[in-house]
């Protein structure tokens, strides 16, 4: 028997909209991914303001959506929508059934992700001592105060939830793949060291996490070919006991399922695709094998794991500044030299105002902001017909940030020709907070202890 | 023997972790995956993005789906929450990397891959109120 995930939601951002096309179609499961490490951050600014908030705000929107197929019995729902607050967003979950009239449905919320309440013991005891994991610096190098700081959980909690009868289970900072392991483990009943599949599971988990990722969005290949791409194809996959499944998606959808759609997705952010790190095994992508079955049906197979590691992934975020940008539009001829010089010119006028900038950023917009010293240089006599300039900066408080973004405006009508214009509106000047974030390693053995299910009845 | 830019021969696919991107490189076939595993090496990766990419470059192969991921340490100016750069994300850094230019042998010099028609599109934009 095979077991139908849907892939509801790829970001925060993403539509809730995309639940009635999947439940139309019929899936055992709705899984609902929400985090990314920018997502960590904008909850945590959030939080920052109303200590009930840091959990998805869209979440009552999608259980809306979901809650009369959750009632019949013939879907649930697994998000980690929780975010850096899984306590608030289950609040949030009791409060929209409760709106709605329901009663009956189970509520789990998994909770042991968080490690801020214990971090100084858990830098001091787990091996690696909270090191960064891309730069190797040590902990003691994070500057100040870390503002969240949560382990990437795993499958067995959610498969736990599931065997105590939930019907809608919210993680904080589960693995975006883990999610989708979560049930089939609890409907294959995989063990903890079935390796090969765990990691069948994490490889289908990844492939619909990003929701149309794998079924022809951002796709390289001839994208405008893709059949109707207003219907965004929310992916669905069909995984059988021993780890096979069918990838596909909505036949009332748009969108394109076939191997080459599936194999842009299937190298997203792995880093080495034959060790894929995910909590409770690591996969070997390169192991897979894929069959275009036709009618945008991929059939996976072959994949292989290994046992996983003893340590989490943990994410910690530290404040990091204050950031302002703005951008001014100049036109042929001489745009990019225009530009240029306008860029100087407010970089001087900042430095005479006494504003202390950390970093400043010029891209030239129209000539080479993206692709920076890949993009070859014009071939002589071609000038682009129009350039922006793209000026953000930093600065370590947020009053200098926004006095940097006003010494723009006086150039109006003291800058090179032909004007400020391209400004658009809405030039509030708001500044952002920055966050450095700081991926780390945590020894297994100072969570799993902290992992504690809830289930609420409604 | 000739020089052709990988966006004839293969697509591209790129995305962030941290401070680091990702960037997947699929080829069309058996001859141009063989050809990018020989020419597409991560010093040549490092040099094509100078001073974007800060730190190294690593080459990961997937010949099962004849692709390469090259995992570029120290190249979206920080990282997401932290970069000023509009594409913090490194979303981008796909198209960056298929711009490069390799050397094709003779049997694969005329690979073209096809350009976008986009005429749906613009037939729904001539039915939009504008002006």
């Amino acid at each position: 028997m095979s077991i139908r995930l849907g892939g509801g939601q790829g970001f925060y951002g993403d539509t809730p909209r995309a639940v009635e096309g999947l439940l139309a179609e019929g899936v055992d499961y709705l899984c609902l991914e929400a985090l990314a490490e920018l997502t960590l951050a904008i909850l945590q600014k959030d939080r920052a303001r109303d200590e009930s908030l840091g959990y998805t705000r869209d979440l009552p929107r999608y259980l809306a959506a979901a809650i009369p197929a959750v009632l019949d019995g013939s879907t649930k729902v697994i998000t980690n929508a929780g975010g850096i607050n899984p306590r608030g967003a289950a609040h949030a979950a009791v409060e929209t059934a409760r709106r709605l009239g329901v009663s009956g449905l189970k509520i789990a919320t998994v909770l042991g992700d968080d490690l801020m309440s214990r971090l100084g013991s858990v830098r001091d005891e787990t091996a690696g001592g909270l090191a960064n994991m891309e730069t190797g610096e040590p902990c003691d190098s994070l500057g100040t105060d870390p503002l969240f700081a949560a382990a990437y959980l795993g499958a067995f909690p959610i498969a736990d939830a599931l065997a105590q009868g939930a019907d809608i289970v919210i993680t904080g900072r589960v693995a975006d793949a883990a999610l989708f392991l979560g049930p089939l483990v609890h409907e294959h009943g995989w063990a903890r060291d079935d390796w090969d599949r765990l990691a069948a599971g994490i490889l289908v988990g990844h492939l619909l996490e990003c929701s149309g990722q794998v079924a022809g969005g951002n796709f390289s290949g001839e994208w405008w070919t893709i059949p109707e791409p207003w219907k965004l194809p929310y992916p669905i996959a069909e995984v059988d006991a021993d780890g096979a499944a069918v990838i596909t998606k909505p036949a009332a959808s748009g969108g394109r399922v076939d191997v080459d759609t599936v194999r842009h997705q299937l190298l997203y952010e792995v880093h080495d695709p034959a060790a894929y790190f995910a909590p409770d095994v690591v996969a070997d992508f390169s192991s897979a094998h894929f069959e275009d079955l036709g009618g945008d049906r991929v059939r996976v197979s072959g994949v292989r794991g290994r046992p996983a590691t003893g340590t989490y992934k943990a994410l910690l975020a530290h404040h990091a500044g204050w950031a302002g940008e703005t951008r001014v539009a100049f036109s042929w001829p001489d745009a990019p030299e225009k530009a240029r010089a306008t860029a100087a010119i407010l970089a001087k006028r900042v430095e005479m105002a006494g504003l202390e900038v950390q970093e400043w950023c010029f891209e030239e917009w129209g000539v080479r902001a993206l692709g920076g010293p890949t993009v070859p240089p014009l071939p002589e006599g071609v000038e682009p017909s129009e350039c922006v300039m793209r000026v953000a900066w930093r600065c370590d408080d947020e009053r200098t940030a926004t006095a940097v973004g006003r010494e723009l405006v006086p150039l109006a009508l003291s800058a090179p020709p032909a004007g400020l214009t391209g400004m658009g509106r809405g030039m509030a000047g708001g500044v952002t907070e920055l966050l450095g974030i700081w991926p780390t390693l945590v020894d297994k053995a100072l969570v799993d202890p902290h992992v504690t299910i809830t289930i609420e009845e409604v | 023997m000739m020089r052709l830019a990988l966006r004839e021969l293969c697509g591209y696919r790129a995305g962030d972790k941290g401070d680091t991107a990702d960037v997947a490189l699929f080829a069309d076939d058996d001859d141009v995956y063989a050809l990018v595993v020989r020419e597409v090496t991560a010093a040549r990766v490092k040099a094509h993005f100078g001073s974007m990419v800060l730190g190294g470059v690593e080459r990961y192969e997937a010949p099962n789906v004849r692709a390469l991921n090259f995992v570029m340490r120290g190249a979206l100016g920080g990282g997401g929450p932290r970069s000023l750069r509009a594409d913090n994300l490194g979303k981008t850094l796909g198209g960056a990397l298929v711009r490069l230019e390799i050397e094709v042998p003779d049997k694969l010099a005329a690979r073209r891959r096809p350009r976008p028609d986009v005429a749906w599109a613009d037939a729904i934009l001539a039915t939009l109120p504008r002006r």
